[in-house]
């Protein structure tokens, strides 16, 4: 059997498990097994590529199979994975077993939010290992619906208004998403959804690719907080309980970059070479707008949301780039955001539970309180703001070398612009830790809150090793990603 | 030199073993823990630097590169990536020579200076964080894995000087500390992307065939990247976090904001040197020029301070500057004509780290026996302190200028390469190290000499006037006294180094012989200054003093506000970036990027009101509304002549 299958067999199972559970224990035990078991498969996965990769197997997707569903419109279940998506996998079995010890209290109706929680990692792993344009589609459909009554049922604060507006924001991104993909497949002739077959093909019409490139980079550009259509992330993420907003900052936003690398510029590369400038000029806002948005907020998870449009921001200013080294740093900079946010929205989840605020002005002196959470709240701070060591330095470092080395004025200057975000990152980073860690607690409520419980700890430290593990070896991934990446580039070249 | 690696490995090991387990140890293992490995360090850094030296020179007279480790760490592209390893130069050596002795001294001291302090065990593990990134820094191979250890050392310099993170004025210093110096990466790291696109490599030494392309653009990368040298080197006007910065742990000052960390700048332009000679000589004059000014408003500014940590502050920016001005006067490689400075440079941030290091230890046994930073609060603490003032005076000596102390020599050569470069810029240095000699015994009278605060406060005391018994001042204890006593020696006896053998510009030998002329001037200058504040402070303030702060009123409250450059960044901060910039974007995102969106589904609600009131589910209605269709079409239909009767 295909390895790959199981990524999506094992949260089938695991649903039907939740499904059957009577109580809380058996619930966690349910999702512990599960998350579990899809970290071992991808860790598995991860080293059984690199080895086939090493023993010299050099086809762009390996454990490729296909499965004919609907023969009139060729669509097929058909599924393989590259370097890419290897790495993403990887990162999302990551995010999801952090996820689950991270609302190992959440309340109430613990079974049915790991049942949604479940499902929405369902859609994410299918997305990933699809290479047929409508499976693909349809598993980021899938990803999406449980969004809503995520946030809308479990979330705190506007949770309807914000799950509404992430929902329609989203299903708007959608509809141009489709329209694009309906595009692309009778573009190339309406034989095949096959993603490779079509790059192979290649023989989409630019005057269609010109309308078509728009509308797909714009789709999944929703979801990767495309400048302007960004606004869902913080209200959505202000709303969303904790476990939530990794999972959606963590691994959903890298499903836009994903899609946007993966089907937007491969499948329409002319349209991508000569349209390029005009979102380049876009994700150059949102990376800075991003930033200066976020030194004035005042909520922390507002704060993060805002931090995550910039770094988006720049995952997307790096794909646009078009080149081997900035598109490698934009893979590492969607995992190294995806670990860093997840890491963030962990700990004010863990904060806000105890104090009941996430105003900076009401904290003061966490660091005394409770110094495991505040220690870990600089570490993902520094982390944040590029600090070498941490993952956040390789990938920026790439995406800014790799984008200076295009010898035009333009690129030249937006990729200046998009360095001051460094500056601006450390000024809004080292405002909230100056503000709520350090200095003298005032709240006497607050001198009562406990440190972390167990399973807050293990979520910390779990991603805080991710992201130093990136950081400090990066030699591997990018190795890992390189091959994923030049098949892409072969074909806009 | 396969053993070098130890001395990255040992401090990242004590960091990581202070820093996981530190919590759960007495405070006396996790100093003994950081302490010895420093001295292992230590010992290994000393061994490293003679066996390189004593390996002796190369077929064409130098000291060859030797590059014991160096590996691939992060690919960019074919050609580009970043390497780590280590790469032993001359001034590679020196460097560990200077950071590992200010650094172990720096340990042993805090042994007592920080003894029972709140996170004793953070304290000994941001110094190995510090430690390690500074040897990093040094030894690095080429500019990227520099830029990576440069940012290190900078937030190890922010989690110190933000040790005490209750007080609100060090939450605000190290915060300030990070950004500005943060602000001036962000040209470093441009002027690397400049340099690694033009050179094709981030390696110190590009191969000639890709220089003639970057010809052009070289000058701009190293103007850059000596613009990120400003900011950690606290040039005008990038200096304004080094002040500040003193609110962290006296001994933290004394190895991060004097000795090491801040001459990293110097460092950076002296290992860049060969490219900033062969390609940059007129940046290399603004370097200089920019050096001066510094080194003047520094002066200035530290003549009027109270806070002595403030005075040996903006002393340390002045003496930074001399480093950096000796290396802007250069105009050859050759340390006969034109690249003198280099040497010098070189040779004074030796001697500097050691007596500005000896200065700021002394500093903090002085804060530590009267728990102030006023000078208002000391004096007379000759009779209390003596081993405190004896080596604080040997360090003023120094860095006055005055032979035999180590300060001379290297203040000298660099003097005798500004006259070299020209006239103007060597009388002009010399004023300022006048003016060097003349706030320094300021400082020092003001300590050491004059009624003594405690005496006064006693009989103040003993007449009921008030009600708590002053504290006695007290000599430092051995574990602080001692640092004082070995730095004081080496004090004395650098000069004699013959320093100019194992470094110099083309790293061939070089002899120093004296200048008589720029000696004599300089040592009578520096007389001259001492003479000055002798007259003025020896006494507490004289009526002459007095005399003069009425005079000069106005000027001397701008230079103790430091000329308001605060205010300006602040300004610049709060109100324009703050206020200005970001509320008006987060305003404009909430009420008109997401406003727009929020109209959108406004008017789609209204749209869906405004038609609902048709779908009344009345039946009449629906009838009347379908006869009047049907009707309208029939009209249509006729009138069109789609349909006719006949």
């Amino acid at each position: 059997m295909n390895i790959l299958v199981l990524f999506v067999i094992i949260p089938l199972l695991t649903l039907l498990a939740l499904w059957g559970s009577r109580n809380l224990r058996q619930t966690r035990a349910v999702m512990v097994t599960g998350s579990t078991l899809l970290l071992a498969l991808s860790v598995y996965l991860t080293i059984d590529f690199i080895s086939q990769r090493s023993a010299g197997d050099t086809a762009p997707m390996l454990y490729t199979a296909s499965v004919t569903w609907f023969e009139p419109l060729n669509i097929c279940f058909s599924i393989g994975v590259d370097g890419i998506s290897v790495a993403m996998l990887l990162l999302s079995s990551i995010i999801v077993f952090t996820g689950t010890f991270a609302s190992w209290r959440i309340k109430p109706m613990t079974k049915d939010f790991f049942l949604w929680y479940m499902l929405l990692s369902l859609g994410v792993y299918g997305f990933f290992i699809s290479t047929d344009l409508f499976t693909m589609f349809m598993f980021y459909e899938t990803a999406l619906i449980p969004m809503y009554l995520l946030i809308g049922v479990w979330g705190s604060g506007r949770k309807e208004y914000s799950a509404m507006k992430l929902t329609l924001m989203l299903m708007g991104g959608s509809a141009f998403l489709l329209m694009g993909i309906l595009g692309i497949y009778f573009g190339s002739g309406a034989t095949t959804m096959n993603i490779h077959e079509i790059a192979a093909l290649n023989n989409i019409p630019t005057e269609l690719q010109y309308i078509f490139f728009p509308m797909t980079f714009i789709g999944f550009g929703v979801l990767g907080a495309l400048f302007p259509f960004h606004t869902w992330s913080p209200d959505g993420h202000a709303c969303a309980p904790t476990s939530v907003s990794m999972l959606h900052a963590g691994v959903l936003m890298k499903l836009g970059g994903y899609g946007c690398f993966r089907i937007a510029m491969y499948l329409l590369p002319q349209a991508a070479e000569e349209l390029s400038w005009i979102f380049i000029v876009l994700t150059t806002i949102s990376v800075v707008y991003g930033a200066l948005s976020a030194v004035s907020q005042t909520d922390l998870k507002y704060i993060n949301a805002y931090s995550s449009v910039s770094h988006c921001g720049l995952v997307l200013f790096a794909i646009l780039m078009m080149n081997r080294t900035a598109c490698t740093g934009a893979i590492l900079q969607m995992l190294s955001h995806g670990l860093m946010t997840a890491l963030f929205f962990a700990l004010i989840g863990m904060i806000y539970g105890r104090t009941h605020t996430r105003d900076i002005r009401q904290m003061r002196g966490l660091m005394k309180i409770m110094p495991f959470l505040a220690v870990g709240y600089v570490i993902a701070g520094l982390a944040n703001l590029g600090l070498p060591g941490f993952s956040g330095f390789i990938a920026e470092m790439t995406v800014f070398v790799g984008a200076f080395s295009i010898d035009d004025t333009f690129h030249r200057v937006v990729t200046i612009i998009a360095c001051t975000s460094i500056v601006i990152t450390a000024v809004y980073i080292l405002r909230v830790v100056g503000r709520i860690l350090y200095g003298e607690p005032e709240n006497e409520e607050h001198m009562k809150l406990s440190d972390a419980t167990w399973d807050e700890r293990f979520t910390v430290i779990c991603l805080v090793a991710c992201i130093l593990a990136l950081g400090v070896l990066p030699m591997w991934v990018s190795d890992l990603i390189s091959g994923g990446v030049n098949d892409v580039l072969a074909n806009i070249h | 030199m396969g053993f070098t690696i130890l001395i990255l490995v040992l401090p990242l090991l004590s960091f990581t073993l202070l820093g996981l387990a530190g919590k759960k140890m007495p405070h006396k293992v996790a100093g003994l823990i950081g302490t010895l490995t420093l001295a292992a360090v230590t010992v290994l850094s000393y061994y490293a630097a003679i066996t390189y030296f004593a390996g002796g020179r190369d077929a064409n007279g130098v000291y060859a590169e030797v590059m014991p480790y160096c590996f691939r760490w992060l690919p960019f592209s074919e050609t580009l990536c970043i390497d780590m390893g280590i790469l032993i130069t001359p001034i590679t050596a020196m460097m560990l020579i200077v950071i590992s002795t200010v650094s172990l001294m720096v340990h042993i001291y805090s042994l007592g200076y920080m003894k029972g302090e709140r996170g004793f065990q953070r304290y000994y593990a941001f110094l190995s964080l510090f430690t390690f990134s500074m040897l990093g820094l040094v030894v690095a191979t080429n500019i990227f894995q520099m830029y990576l250890f440069w940012e290190l050392v900078g937030v190890s310099s922010y989690l110190l000087i933000g040790f005490y993170y209750t007080k609100p004025a060090a939450i605000a210093a190290s915060k300030k500390a990070f950004i500005v110096t943060r602000f001036a990466d962000l040209f470093f790291l441009i002027g690397i992307l400049i340099y690694g696109y033009y050179t094709g490599t981030f390696s110190f030494t590009p191969q000639d065939a890709m220089m003639t392309s970057a010809d052009a653009v070289l000058p701009i990368a190293l103007l850059l990247m000596f613009i990120g040298g400003a900011g950690k080197s606290a040039m005008f006007p990038l200096h304004i976090w080094l002040p500040d910065a003193m609110e962290g742990p006296t001994p933290v000052s004394a190895l991060i904001h004097a000795a090491t960390m801040v001459v990293a700048g110097v460092f950076l332009v002296a290992r860049m040197f060969p490219l900033f000679i062969g390609y940059a000589p007129e940046v290399l004059h603004i370097i200089a020029y920019v050096g001066a000014f510094t080194a003047l408003y520094a002066a200035i500014v530290a003549c009027v301070q109270t806070d002595i940590k403030r005075v040996l502050a903006f002393s340390t920016i002045s003496q930074i500057a001399f480093m950096m001005v000796s290396l802007g006067v250069c105009t050859g490689m050759d340390p006969h004509h034109g690249g003198l400075g280099y040497m010098a440079s070189m040779f004074h941030l030796f001697t500097h780290a050691m007596f500005k290091g000896l200065l700021f230890l002394g500093a903090g046994a002085i804060i530590h026996a009267v728990h102030s930073n006023e000078k208002s609060e000391m004096g007379g603490l000759r009779k209390y302190m003596p081993v405190t003032h004896i080596t604080f005076l040997i360090a003023c000596l120094a860095i006055a200028g005055i032979p035999p102390f180590s300060g001379f020599f290297s203040k000298d050569e660099i003097l005798v390469a500004c006259y070299e470069f020209s006239t103007p810029m060597g009388m002009f240095m010399s004023f300022v190290a006048a003016m060097t000699a003349f706030y320094m015994f300021r400082l020092y009278y003001l300590i050491f000499w004059g009624k003594s605060h405690y005496e006064e406060q006693l009989a103040r005391y003993n007449y009921g006037q008030c009600s708590e018994k002053p504290h006695k001042p007290h000599e430092a204890p051995a574990s602080m006294s001692v640092p004082l006593i070995i730095l004081a020696i080496v004090t004395c006896a650098a000069g004699f180094i013959p320093f100019g053998e194992f470094i110099s510009s083309n790293s061939e030998a070089y002899t120093i012989h004296m200048n008589k002329e720029v000696a004599a001037t300089s040592v009578l200058l520096a007389i001259a200054g001492i003479a000055l504040a002798t007259v003025m402070y020896k006494n507490g303030t004289s009526r002459l003093t007095r005399k003069i702060n009425w005079m000069l009123h106005a000027p001397i409250k701008a230079a103790y506000h430091r000329f308001y450059l605060d205010e300006v960044w602040l300004f610049i901060t709060k109100k324009i970036i703050f206020k200005g910039i970001s509320q008006p974007i987060a305003w404009f995102d909430r009420h008109v990027v997401d406003g727009s969106l929020d109209l959108l589904a406004k008017a789609t609600q209204k749209a869906g009101t405004a038609i609902r009131p048709t779908q009344s589910g009345n039946l009449q209605t629906y009838s009347i509304c379908f006869l009047i269709g049907v009707l309208l079409l029939t009209v249509i239909l006729f009138l069109t002549g789609t349909v006719s009767i006949l």
